[in-house]
């Protein structure tokens, strides 16, 4: 076993929803339903034009109770690698692409007698599928939802007008401000929260709950990691016995599979654990970009998640 | 049975929670042995947010129930049984908010018993600090009945309510807080091994 399995799926719809998010509906071209996901689940999209490539992970946001078709909201990172830019400027209505089974590694936590969800921005997206499914089950939850601005901010009416007061928005250019420290005070035991969004939304979001006291198994967050760029650096594959060269822009386990090596992976961001790769040797410094190692775990330098790390010194060798 | 099972619940031992509002100490004979240890090292002010629900079983249960009165924690209470325990914590779960710690220390079936209550209202089992004090006496369903024998120290041992020979397993239930016994003579009813005392 490499990769998920993969489905080929037809864009029905591309909406632009803001200047920046592009909405996607995919249809399979095969058969009629998709497999089943539940809320917080995500697809890693893959797609090549030419010289240019995409291979992204995206939240389900569609409901997890149509298996005919899902839907993605692509944000246009103006900085980005060109994944996003490229989706945005040639994936349109009938184009085909190439998606990943669903994983969910943010799921629900259905022993929870209430269900906090905190957005920021495009992280919205996993709760629009988990809202459909907690508003179904009949779950008490409340959806707090931070934006810049009106305009830029994507289904926030759309949320409003299926959920009404459980919906709660915060605009940044009229000074709304989340208020995290009062949301969290006096929550019913066995409350949970879920948060996405921007890594510093997640970074106030996770100590805030600890200083007020929450215990960690009660606090969920999803962060896909972009892999970020960095100077050019080889790898040596001791098992494939091939010296490989990660370029500035692309990540290990991108260089490795440009050369036709498939290695394990689920969620290309740092999160999930699926690429860990042992280390064999490593004169240089290893780049810990994930956020699935432990501290103790990224000091050894005995294990990389080759989705988001990189390396720099004289050489690497991957036990691979 | 050598290797350990997955199930087999660890009890890592109490540390102090300095963010928790509430700290709400459940405990049980020997396990008060355990929160004096946690007074030895917890932060100042610790007590002043803290509940302590004391079940006073054992010989020595006045004797501790005197030690954790004078740790001064903002409520005390002293209950002559688990069951009354568990009834005292239910009522007090039930009104708590987020913020609140449980903390278990005793026997057990006693930290198996708050671990069900805690699992009633959404509380993760890991979110609970657990130390294992006092007997190490078993609570085992008997996997044909279904009954529940408390205080089981031997295996094997008769179950308490169809009278089949149970061999003790390692195999844990946290939804029940009870240990698996499985018929020890099936194959030829009255062939049992000895009876070992291993969980005295």
């Amino acid at each position: 076993m490499s990769a998920p399995a993969e489905i080929r799926v037809r864009v029905t719809e591309a909406e632009a929803v803001t200047p920046a998010i592009k909405r996607l509906k995919l249809v399979p071209v095969t058969s009629n339903a998709l497999p089943d996901f539940s809320g917080g689940a995500h697809t890693v999209v893959h797609y090549t034009d030419g010289p240019r490539h995409v291979r992204n992970p995206y939240s389900l946001m569609g409901s997890p109770f149509d298996s005919s078709a899902y839907q993605i909201s692509v944000l246009r990172v103006p900085d980005s690698r060109g994944g996003s830019a490229l989706i945005h400027d040639s994936v349109n209505e009938g184009t085909e692409i190439t998606i990943t089974s669903p994983i969910n590694l943010f799921p629900i936590d259905r022993r929870a007698r209430r269900h906090i969800l905190i957005a920021g921005g495009i992280g919205i997206t996993p709760f629009m599928a988990m809202t459909a499914q907690l508003d179904r089950e009949g779950a008490d939850f409340q959806l707090h939802y931070a934006m810049r601005c009106r305009d830029t901010g994507a289904y926030w009416k759309v949320l409003q007008g299926l959920y009404g007061h459980r919906v709660h928005t915060y605009f940044d250019d009229s000074n709304q401000t989340l208020p995290l420290t009062r949301l969290l005070d006096g929550q019913p035991l066995g409350t949970h929260l879920y948060v996405c969004g921007p890594a510093g939304m997640i970074d106030w979001v996770l100590k805030t709950a600890r200083h007020a006291g929450w215990p960690d198994e009660n606090v969920h967050y999803e962060r896909f990691a972009a892999p970020p760029p960095g100077n050019t650096f080889a790898v040596e594959l001791a098992k494939s016995k091939r010296t490989i060269e990660v370029g500035p822009r692309e990540s290990v386990l991108e260089a490795i599979e440009a050369a036709g090596i498939e290695p394990q992976f689920l969620c290309r961001g740092g999160a999930c654990g699926q690429c860990e790769t042992a280390v064999v040797c490593a004169d240089g410094t290893l780049q810990h970009n994930d956020h699935y190692l432990s501290d103790d775990e990224k000091a050894s330098g005995k294990k990389m998640m080759i989705c988001v790390s990189r390396f720099e010194g004289a050489r690497l060798v991957l036990d691979l | 049975m050598t290797e350990p099972m997955l199930s087999r619940p660890r009890y890592p031992g109490l540390s102090a929670d300095p963010h928790a509002k509430l700290n709400l100490i459940v405990c049980e004979g020997e396990g008060a042995g355990a929160v004096l240890d946690l007074a030895a090292k917890a932060p100042d002010g610790f007590f002043s947010r803290a509940a302590i629900l004391f079940c006073a079983t054992g010989a020595s249960g006045s004797t501790y129930q005197t030690k954790l009165e004078s740790l001064q924690p903002a409520n005390f209470w002293v209950l002559p049984s688990i069951a009354t325990a568990m009834f005292r914590l239910k009522g007090v779960l039930a009104t708590a908010t987020m913020g609140t710690r449980l903390y278990a220390a005793g026997t057990e079936p006693f930290i198996g018993s708050v671990l069900q209550e805690a699992l009633a209202v959404g509380i993760d089992f890991k979110s609970v600090f657990t130390e294992h004090r006092g007997s190490a006496k078993r609570r085992i369903q008997c996997v044909h009945c279904k009954g529940l024998t408390e205080d089981v120290t031997a295996s094997p041992f008769t179950c308490a309510h169809c009278g089949l020979t149970l061999f003790v397993r390692d195999h844990y239930s946290r939804r029940l807080g009870a240990f698996q016994g499985v018929c020890v003579d099936a194959e030829v009813p009255g062939e049992v091994p000895p009876v070992e005392e291993l969980y005295p």
